[in-house]
């Protein structure tokens, strides 16, 4: 990736665009520029190299309360006026909606973070293949009946520019990496998997050893796992699964969605919605977040947001324009997309508690700690609130982890499991996702298995 | 600079469907395959796309989402020995791609060295369907119109009904894929997709209904496909929703109705059956071609001919013309799905199975149009035949875990099966099972066979669209997801 910034000529770009805006028309223009590496080990070689540079340009366009967008995945010259023009004509086509607008500037200052780390920029490829196979290596040391599925490393570096003609103009350059390992375990004609990964500010951070160890623990410790039986149990969700949990919770406390009448909190704001031990709080301004960031996908300041205090619901997350229809004000949670933003929480964390996983189980005579889900995008209904997803893990008797269980599910209501939740662990782990990994003790779950 | 690509920018969204190889020189497609094989690899590639979409999306009564987009560019993959070095770019200038291809060739250099011409075979020119009405030809206001037609007709099924959301959306894909072997093929992939969601509001709570529409043709779907239909579809899901129990849990018979569970197959044993996945020793079912995997009422097939189907392909993304692949014949495992890697890793053919989300990404090993072949019971027999159990009348999404053979997948509309009938409604879950046990587990199988709708299928963070199908069945025990005892 270039260590040399081009955010100026992309800035150039998008105030060029929006300089041509018509009388009563706002325009928006996103400019980015993309690089990408990834490497994948297998035995030893290097399986694949891969080295990708994109490009894009997105305009969105107001005019008369009509919102058209078109997006082009080029920096051609020849690009910038015809997408302007296309997304002027699908403006045409929309409806006239009295809440359609641009961000305004609302004054709230950008948190300063270091969103871009020149040591990764300046990374050797070399190097990179060296710690990806390194991994492999260290992963394959621990124990004779693990084997790789591939050990992976990923970095991805972007720029972009915004401007529009509501006078808001924003650039910058990110980047990120992490690295993982997919395992498998045999034992008796038995295959279990598992995985592990790191993240850092740039690779020297990453503690592969750490990752190798997850890997080979969660394929192994799953060998000779049974289909248990169905009843009601206390469950321990990884921190893993925590950060599955919490993204949905997160999508439910959308203000578009909650206008739309499409959330199961609208008209709740300063009820219990949750366990008194649930804080939720969405704050991409958290450095130490995978996804943390600077910006929202208007060009407003990222913020933190607490969403849930001690259970009770304090806020719905907002764009500029699902604000405008809740006559409240953005709370800088856009998100972009090819078309008009959408709303989403950009990095979601959770008050922590004071217990260790282990210390959590020991308060627990007749549970399960599900170390994997399969399916929650299939079993999850965010407007109903049934919860159901495929699982697998450990049964955890007397205080202590027991036999591994696979082939269950797991079902509640959303709902439900936020009051049923018991204890939030202290154990933080930072994952490459946009919601943070603790361990998280919920009650009263169906296990559905034999 | 030599632009390789003949038509700039200037045609940007006035479309016609030409095949992409008018508009690109060979001679420069050959210089760029021999610098992506300079550091002695075995083997070069390009893949060039042209793709440009449309979609309008209404929501809460107002098209809010009219969008065009465009994204052109080229993948260049070099493989060296086991290595594969993949590099892509935008730039389709003679120098951009040069350059990609020198960087994929140095992602995968193994020493060595030389020069290489590449001599093509016949260009293969095998366009998936014959488009009648290319959707850019038809104004945009027709297709919003669409929108504005289903939402009246979901909501006027039921005052129930408090919100409706409803997509449309079109994409015209040119692909040109030359290789240093001679392969030189094209193919322009048309695809027009409709969706809804409607949203019912009740005393206890709110439920949802999910219809779709998605064929590899043009805008003429809509001649054959009332979308008012469809959009009373996805309401009266929602409606009868309202009175739905929570679902079992537990092991039950499960009875699938014909064109809603292809994807129990696509899950249950389509990925374990892909070479990349096999290869690896990721897969439940390696080793075992030859042997009953499952119960011989059972003949899988993939097919990515099935013209106009969503899966269906005229060329996969390496170039090679699709094929009808029977997977599994009277039970018996009879074949892999192979991409050009792992074919040539077996010194055999592939399968037209290679495939690629974008130019942007590496071909792998995908399923196309994925069906089980029809048996002879009637489907009310099946019914009738099952004392008690669940009735799934649509299913959503699913995930395996191909290692172990478990897999899940949603159900969306589903009912109680009580005394040979279909009773109440239930509420949404999982079910969960282990492939190899449910594929013998599979004990009626009816005569009524039918596609499903449109899917997406995910894998190693790449989609491609995808089909399936079966006829309406009967596993004698799946575990049910849900929170009643």
């Amino acid at each position: 990736m270039s260590a040399v910034s081009t955010t100026g000529e992309l800035q150039a770009i998008a105030d060029r665009i929006v300089a041509q805006a018509k009388k009563g028309e706002q325009i928006e223009a996103f400019v980015s520029r993309a690089h990408e590496t990834e490497v994948r080990v297998y035995e030893g070689d290097v399986e694949h190299f891969v080295s990708a540079q994109s490009q894009g340009i997105n305009v969105r366009v107001i005019s008369n309360g009509r919102t058209g967008t078109s997006y082009a995945g080029t920096l051609d010259e020849s690009a910038f006026a015809e997408v302007l023009a296309e997304a002027r004509e699908n403006a045409e086509l929309g409806s006239v909606d009295e809440w359609a607008g641009l961000a305004e500037p609302d004054g709230v200052a950008v948190v300063e973070q270091e969103l871009w780390n020149e040591k990764l920029a300046a990374y050797p490829t070399a190097r990179k293949i060296e710690l990806t196979k390194e991994l492999e290596r260290l992963t394959l040391g621990i124990d004779s009946r693990v084997r790789i599925d591939s050990a992976d490393y990923s970095d991805a570096s972007v720029e972009s520019a915004f401007a529009t003609t509501k006078g808001i103009r924003v650039s910058g350059r990110e980047n990120g990496c992490y690295t993982s390992v997919s395992t498998l375990a045999d034992d008796n004609g038995e295959t279990q998997t598992g995985w592990g990964f790191a993240v850092g500010k740039y690779p020297d951070e990453f503690d592969l050893t750490k990752a190798a160890r997850d890997g080979v623990d969660r394929a192994t410790r799953l060998l000779g796992a049974v289909k248990p039986a169905t009843k009601r149990t206390t469950v321990v969700l990884d921190p893993f699964v925590t950060a599955s949990f919490l993204s949905i919770i997160g999508s439910t406390l959308n203000g578009e969605a909650v206008s739309k009448g499409r959330s199961i909190f609208a008209n709740r704001l300063g009820e219990a919605v949750a366990s008194p031990v649930f804080t939720l709080i969405d704050d991409p301004t958290d450095s130490r977040a995978y996804s943390a960031t600077d910006i929202d996908g208007e060009g407003l300041a990222a913020r933190r947001n607490v969403l849930m205090r001690d259970g009770v619901l304090q806020m719905f997350i907002h764009s500029s324009y699902s604000a405008r229809r809740a006559q409240t004000a953005s709370t800088g949670n856009a998100i972009r997309s090819n078309g008009t933003p959408g709303v989403g929480c950009l990095a979601l964390q959770v008050g922590l508690g004071t217990k260790s996983q282990q210390e959590l189980i020991a308060d627990i005579d007749d549970g399960v700690l599900i170390q994997s889900v399969l399916g929650i995008h299939s079993g999850v209904n965010a407007i109903s609130g049934d919860f159901s997803t495929g699982a697998s893990g450990l049964m955890i008797r007397n205080g202590v982890t027991a036999e591994p269980v696979r082939e269950f599910t797991i079902a509640s209501t959303l709902q439900r499991m936020l009051l049923d939740i018991v204890a939030v662990g202290a154990d933080i782990d930072w994952l490459p996702m946009s919601a943070v990994g603790v361990s998280l003790v919920i009650n009263d779950i169906t296990m559905s298995g034999v | 600079m030599h632009g390789a690509v003949a038509n700039g920018f200037s045609r940007l969204f006035g479309m016609t469907m030409t095949d992409l190889s008018h508009e690109i020189d060979a001679s420069i497609l050959a210089r760029v395959l021999a610098a992506g094989r300079a550091t002695g690899a075995d083997f070069s590639e390009i893949y060039i796309e042209d793709k440009r979409s449309t979609s309008a999306g209404l929501d809460d009564g107002k098209v809010e989402q009219v969008t065009s987009g465009r994204d052109r560019g080229a993948g260049i993959r070099v493989i060296a020995g086991d290595t594969t070095g993949f590099a892509h770019t935008a730039d389709l200038s003679e120098s951009g791609l040069l350059a990609a291809a020198g960087a994929a060739a140095a992602a995968a250099a193994q020493g060595g060295g030389g020069v290489y011409t590449v001599a093509f075979g016949p260009m293969v020119r095998q366009s998936v369907n014959s488009v009648r009405v290319v959707p850019s030809s038809v104004a945009k206001s027709r297709k919003v119109e669409l929108l504005m037609q289903a939402n009246d007709a979901a909501r006027s099924i039921d005052g129930a009904i408090v919100q409706v959301s409803v997509g449309y959306a079109d994409s015209m894909k040119r692909i040109l894929v030359a290789n240093s072997d001679g392969v030189f093929a094209t193919d322009e992939q048309v695809r027009t997709i409709f969706r809804i969601n409607a949203v019912a509001n009740g005393d206890s709570g709110m439920q949802t209904g999910y219809e779709s529409l998605g064929h590899t043709m043009g805008f003429e779907m809509f001649d054959d496909n009332d979308v008012a239909e469809l959009a009373a579809r996805a309401a009266r899901q929602a409606i009868v929703k309202l009175r739905a129990r929570p679902a079992p849990s537990g092991a039950v018979p499960v009875v699938i109705k014909c064109g809603s569970g292809g994807v129990l197959f696509h899950e249950a044993c389509g990925h374990g059956l892909e070479a990349d996945l096999v290869a690896k020793g990721a897969s439940v079912y390696k080793d075992r071609r030859g042997e009953l995997v499952a119960s011989p009422l059972v003949t899988l097939i993939d097919d990515g001919t099935m013209t106009a189907e969503w899966g269906a392909i005229g060329i996969d993304d390496e170039g090679h013309v699709s094929k009808r692949n029977v997977l599994i014949e009277n039970g018996v495992l009879t074949e892999y799905m192979w991409d050009y890697i792992r074919a040539r890793n077996e010194s055999r053919p592939q399968t037209g199975n290679g495939r690629r989300q974008s130019y942007s990404h590496l071909p792998m090993v995908r399923m196309t149009n994925t069906f089980v072949l029809n048996g002879t019971q009637d489907p009310e027999d099946i019914i009738k035949n099952t004392p008690s159990g669940v009735y799934v009348a649509k299913l959503g999404g699913g995930s395996v875990e191909t290692a172990t053979g478990d897999f899940v997948f949603g159900m969306t509309e589903a009912y109680l099966i009580e005394n040979g009938e279909i009773t109440e409604p239930l509420r949404e879950g999982n079910l969960i099972g282990n492939g190899p046990q449910v594929l013998k587990d599979i004990d009626l199988l009816g005569n009524d066979f039918a596609m499903g709708g449109p899917g997406t299928c995910g894998k190693d963070g790449q989609g491609v669209p995808v089909g399936d199908g079966q006829p309406t069945l009967r596993v004698k025990s799946l575990t049910i997801g849900g929170t009643a005892a």
